[in-house]
């Protein structure tokens, strides 16, 4: 029986070296919804999403304190298992970067990785991932052409398509769309809606209206603060805080 | 520019019309060496040649690719920085110090250490030391630095972007480099190998030192033989004025080979310059 819970963050703190970019955050990130979050540039808010896949790791003087508890173990635990943790927290991030390979290989490079060799197994998962995120119709017949060749809307939907084939329970977006232009976003909005009924997402986002459109939860963040995190339709329509109320009405960020 | 052409000129100047007399063919493919005979066939300088040239690259590309990988994603950037000084170093190295080295160091080593290995399968082979392996292990030292130099700067070159994606799906460093930095970065490694492959063809004073110099078809990589440059270096003090044309000849060969390979280098480094598959 899986927890209601993906997520459940507590008295997180992340220091850059003397800076601290995190200061006791605390969240939850429910199973199979959109939780966005917001805030202006620079408040934590890619660096929060990066804990959880401890993206951070490569940045040498980065400091996590608190809890991340996933699926009901600590991720900052010593014993975690930090390949076994991404493989179920898949990342998508801001500016599309499929590999310079063929469509076919970015699809399956995950999965080649964590040892699937079998090729009808690989064939099915490119076809299903790639369906899952519409393009299949649009790449079928160029699987074998590089990536590269594609459009930015297309590129970022295979990188999607890349992060579900390794069968991840979460996928974390990091501004998925703020390199796209707005038909492309459009497309990637409506994939998500579908998407929640499999994966947990979490999607960083500058655009207001985007989270109002498609989230389910809304964490509003400042200067590394999580002020007010509650259902998107209580944040958008009557935010407890005035900051909260000031940045989505565009007064400041 | 002059110079090149001058160079190019006088090479050809002198070289031309030995080859022409001696038979442009029987000149490449004859198989006897022996100058003072008036038998001047090159195929087994240019078999050498191209045994220990391509016995370096055997061993010295993928030490230098995997050395360029750990440089520059493995390593933290202090120790990698003073790791990349070293190996610079190599570079200012004079080659008949290399040559030193292999004479003191190698040809010894091959004798004690890898002809025990070799009578394992052929109980009678023999070597005085004196071989493509020990030249092979010379030249691949000195072809490092710019295997290296090269390889690391397209490695890095790679954009950050790609180790991030590949790390985010849970591949490791390793499966990372192996899988998409060393491909995304080919084109430059490449370039890097055929480099490195000229500055072993045209390298002289080590491998006079080591090879052997015998001017024979080498039944195995524990025999003698001589190569193109060292051959040149070697006779050309006592050379008679036939023997000297032939000499030049030879020098055609290397300046044709070398000028091919620049020719294949630029190639393969424009063609595959951007991503691309």
């Amino acid at each position: 029986m899986q927890k209601e819970n993906v997520f459940e963050i507590e008295n997180l703190n992340l220091h850059y070296g003397a800076f601290q970019a995190l200061i006791d955050v605390g969240i939850i990130i429910p199973r199979q919804r959109i939780t966005a979050l917001i805030g202006p540039s620079g408040c934590g808010k890619s660096t929060f999403i990066r804990t959880l896949n401890r993206m951070n790791d490569l940045i040498p003087s980065c400091r996590v304190e608190g809890k991340v508890m996933f699926d009901g173990e600590d991720i900052y635990d010593k014993a975690c298992d930090v390949i076994a943790l991404r493989k179920k927290v898949g990342m998508v991030f801001q500016r599309p970067n499929p590999f310079p390979k063929t469509v076919y290989e970015n699809v399956v490079y995950g999965p080649k990785i964590h040892g699937e060799k079998n090729k009808d197994r690989l064939d099915e998962i490119v076809e299903r991932t790639l369906k899952e995120v519409a393009l299949w119709d649009e790449v079928k017949n160029r699987l074998n052409k590089s990536a590269l060749g594609l459009s930015g809307g297309q590129q970022q939907r295979l990188c999607i398509a890349r992060a579900l084939a390794v069968g991840p329970e979460v996928v974390l977006m990091d501004e998925p769309t703020s390199a796209l232009d707005p038909i492309a976003t459009l497309k990637i909005e409506e994939l998500m809606s579908g998407l929640c009924e499999n994966y947990t997402i979490v999607i960083v986002t500058h655009n207001m209206q985007q989270a109002a459109r498609i989230s389910d939860f809304t964490a509003f963040f400042l200067n590394g603060v999580i002020v007010e995190t509650d259902t998107t339709e209580k944040i958008f329509a009557n935010p407890a805080n005035t900051k909260t109320e000031e940045y989505i009405t565009g007064r400041f960020g | 520019m002059v110079s090149v052409a001058l160079i190019t000129v006088f090479v050809f100047m002198n070289g031309l019309p030995s080859m022409v007399e001696h038979g442009f063919m029987e000149f490449l493919l004859g198989d006897r060496w022996r100058p003072t005979n008036g038998l001047f066939g090159i195929l087994p300088l240019v078999v050498g040649t191209l045994c220990v040239t391509g016995l370096a690259l055997l061993i010295g590309v993928p030490t230098g690719v995997a050395s360029a990988v750990f440089l520059s994603d493995i390593l933290p950037k202090k120790p990698a920085a003073v790791f990349k000084f070293a190996i610079e170093l190599l570079a200012g190295i004079p080659s008949v110090v290399y040559g030193f080295f292999g004479l003191i160091i190698i040809v010894p080593m091959v004798k004690r250490i890898f002809l025990p290995i070799l009578q394992v399968f052929d109980p009678e082979a023999t070597t005085t030391g004196f071989s493509i392996m020990a030249g092979g292990l010379v030249l691949a030292i000195m072809i490092l630095p710019t295997v290296v130099g090269l390889s690391e700067n397209a490695i890095s070159a790679v954009p950050s972007d790609y180790r991030e994606a590949s790390l985010a799906i849970g591949a490791n460093k390793r499966e990372t480099a192996m899988r998409v930095l060393v491909p995304a970065a080919k084109s430059g490694i490449l370039a890097s190998i055929i480099l490195g492959m000229g500055r072993a063809i045209g390298e002289t004073m080590a491998v006079l030192l080591i090879t052997g110099n015998v001017a024979l078809l080498p039944g195995s990589i524990l025999d003698p033989v001589a190569t193109l440059t060292g051959t040149i270096a070697l006779e050309m003090s006592y050379a008679d004025a036939g023997h000297q044309q032939a000499l030049f000849a030879v020098g055609i060969v290397l300046f044709c080979i070398i000028f091919i390979l620049n020719i294949i280098a630029r190639f393969v480094a424009s063609r595959m310059g951007v991503g691309g598959k």
